[in-house]
């Protein structure tokens, strides 16, 4: 009994808020402020806010979540290969150095992401690279701890033996690791995806950082430059598209994991737990 | 290797160098050694940010494991209805960006059209704004533990699973019951998660600076432009155009949380072995 009442009310925890930026997202500017938070009220509004969104400043919802994609496509993307590839080699092949590389790796994973985001600007601003997609997508391509999840995730579920018989058989080097060992790493790779996905389509420090031109925005930065709008004289209010927008800017990625749950789950335990 | 070296040995490089120099408005960079070093050091507004991250740490870093570890342990139970939809349930919010996590949380902890603003209406009670300035770490907290919670429990629950039934088995046998299977079987074997998720979490405390940071415009009087450390380096580069104190503001910060996550690190693992 005492466990289904925890787990009640831990499920209410995480469920009000999502469930009040549902409720929320149907109301419209003036109803947000004058209804009960947690139901429906007034007219539902949701696909005139949904609308209202999307052509709201000409549309700079939709170039938004283009370029979300586009970092995400080409930075999670990127850092997903280069995670593969790492964890490969270093798993499968042995070369000087690797005991160094290992220690560099690990150390590199208790190194956040933030720490390095004000030098990376400074340096970038340098070399005149801020203000640019590159800002961005560069930055994103590392993923010390996507490495290391591929690199034990690679240790486990390939047997060296297959990899030999495999080049007993002829395969070059190169079809063995695409025939052979990829379709092996499957699950893996889907787990590191899904979190360099996330953490990309999510990532808001570095982007804020790095860009000044509205233009160049992802959603995370482009909803928080609306919300603030209301702040600054002059600036219309508009929180029900503020609301809308966090809306559809969560819903790709709750799809997400919700469709590939089988693949992250197993990724996840085999991988980044194992010691 | 090449991409590695670009966007993570260079900048640290690039700004140990920047804190060694100071921008002077006659002459443009000089050399000043480690000035910049003790300036952090006596700087109030350095160790009110430091202070207020490690308050957070201690308080909301263990909440939020224990209660992803008490999750963990009910799902790995098997007693629980609906063990499958809860599990996915709890980690959603990870999907959530923290930007519209703390947008979420910030109009609903709002007075405006907020919950607490409806709460106090309809009951006639009074609890305080969460967006006041004596409130406002606990609010973030609990923006944070939302947030992580469930990332958290899926990596313990992930652990629980690989320990061997048979050890359950033979526990059960020697009449064990369930709090001492707990802990004496399944914290000892779920040890080297626990310690990874503890450094993470301490990691992401003293990076602080999402919540903080959207916060700022619903409740402008309740954080300071030097809130946390990472704020307070984002602030004076951008805002103060004090690339060379900011870099330094940084790379402190930066020494600070791995040192301590070596600890950590170095505590859990011999732990670990004693114990074998």
């Amino acid at each position: 009994m005492m466990l289904t009442a925890l787990s009640s009310i831990v499920l209410v925890y995480t469920i009000v808020p999502l469930f009040w930026l549902v409720v929320n997202a149907s109301k419209t500017q003036s109803s947000l402020f004058s209804s009960f938070g947690l139901w429906f009220s007034g007219d539902f509004a949701l696909w005139d806010n949904i609308q209202q969104t999307l052509a709201y400043d000409d549309g700079v919802f939709l170039r938004w979540f283009g370029n979300t994609l586009l970092y995400v496509v080409a930075g999670a993307g990127g850092a997903t290969v280069l995670a593969i590839l790492g964890g490969y080699g270093l798993a499968k092949f042995n070369f000087p150095g690797k005991k160094g590389i290992f220690a560099i790796v690990i150390g590199a994973v208790a190194v956040p992401g933030t720490a390095l985001a004000v030098p990376t600007f400074l340096m970038f601003s340098q070399l005149g690279l801020t203000n640019t997609p590159w800002a961005v997508i560069i930055p994103s391509l590392i993923t010390p701890f996507g490495l290391y999840l591929m690199w034990t995730f690679a240790m486990e579920a390939i047997p060296t033996e297959l990899m030999e018989a495999a080049r007993v058989d002829g395969a070059s080097e190169f079809r063995t690791f695409w025939q052979v060992c990829l379709p092996l790493l499957a699950p893996g790779i889907v787990t590191v995806l899904l979190f360099t996905v996330v953490a990309t389509w999510n990532n808001y420090f570095l982007p804020l950082i790095m860009l000044k031109n509205p233009d160049w925005y992802p959603l995370t930065l482009g909803l928080n430059a609306w919300n603030n709008q209301a702040a600054t004289a002059g600036g219309e209010a508009i929180f029900n598209l503020v609301i809308t927008g966090s809306l559809l800017t969560i819903l790709p990625l709750v799809v997400a994991f919700l469709l590939l749950q089988r693949y992250w789950q197993s990724g996840l335990a085999e991988g980044s737990v194992k010691e | 290797m090449l991409v590695f070296t670009v966007v993570f040995l260079a900048p640290i490089a690039y700004s140990i160098y920047l804190s060694l120099f100071r921008n002077q408005l006659v002459g443009g960079n000089a050399f000043v050694g480690f000035d910049n070093y003790v300036r952090a050091f006596q700087d109030t507004q350095f160790w009110s940010g430091l202070g207020r991250v490690s308050l957070f740490l201690v308080v909301q870093v263990p909440i939020m494991l224990g209660l992803a570890l008490l999750i963990a342990l009910a799902l790995d139970s098997g007693r629980l209805y609906g063990k499958k939809f809860f599990r996915i349930t709890v980690f959603l919010p990870y999907a959530v960006p923290a930007v519209v996590a703390a947008l979420m949380w910030g109009f609903m902890y709002g007075s405006r059209f907020g919950l607490i603003g409806n709460f106090n209406d309809a009951l006639g009670t009074a609890i305080p704004e969460p967006l006041a300035p004596e409130w406002i770490l606990l609010a973030i907290g609990n923006i944070v533990t939302w947030e992580f919670m469930g990332y958290n429990m899926l990596i313990f629950y992930s652990a629980l699973r690989v320990v061997p039934t048979s050890l359950y088995e033979a526990a059960a046998l020697d009449g064990a019951g369930t709090w001492r299977v707990i802990s004496a079987i399944k914290i000892p074997a779920i040890r080297g998660s626990l310690v990874v998720a503890t450094i993470f979490s301490i990691i992401g405390s003293f990076q602080l600076f999402n919540e903080p940071s959207i916060l700022q415009s619903l409740a402008p009087n309740s954080i300071t432009t030097y809130f946390t450390p990472n704020l307070y380096a984002y602030n004076l580069s951008f805002s103060g155009q004090q690339y060379n104190y900011s870099a330094t503001v940084a790379i402190i910060m930066g020494v600070i949380t791995m040192v301590i996550a070596y600890v950590i690190q170095i505590r859990g693992m011999r732990r670990g072995e004693a114990g074998k």
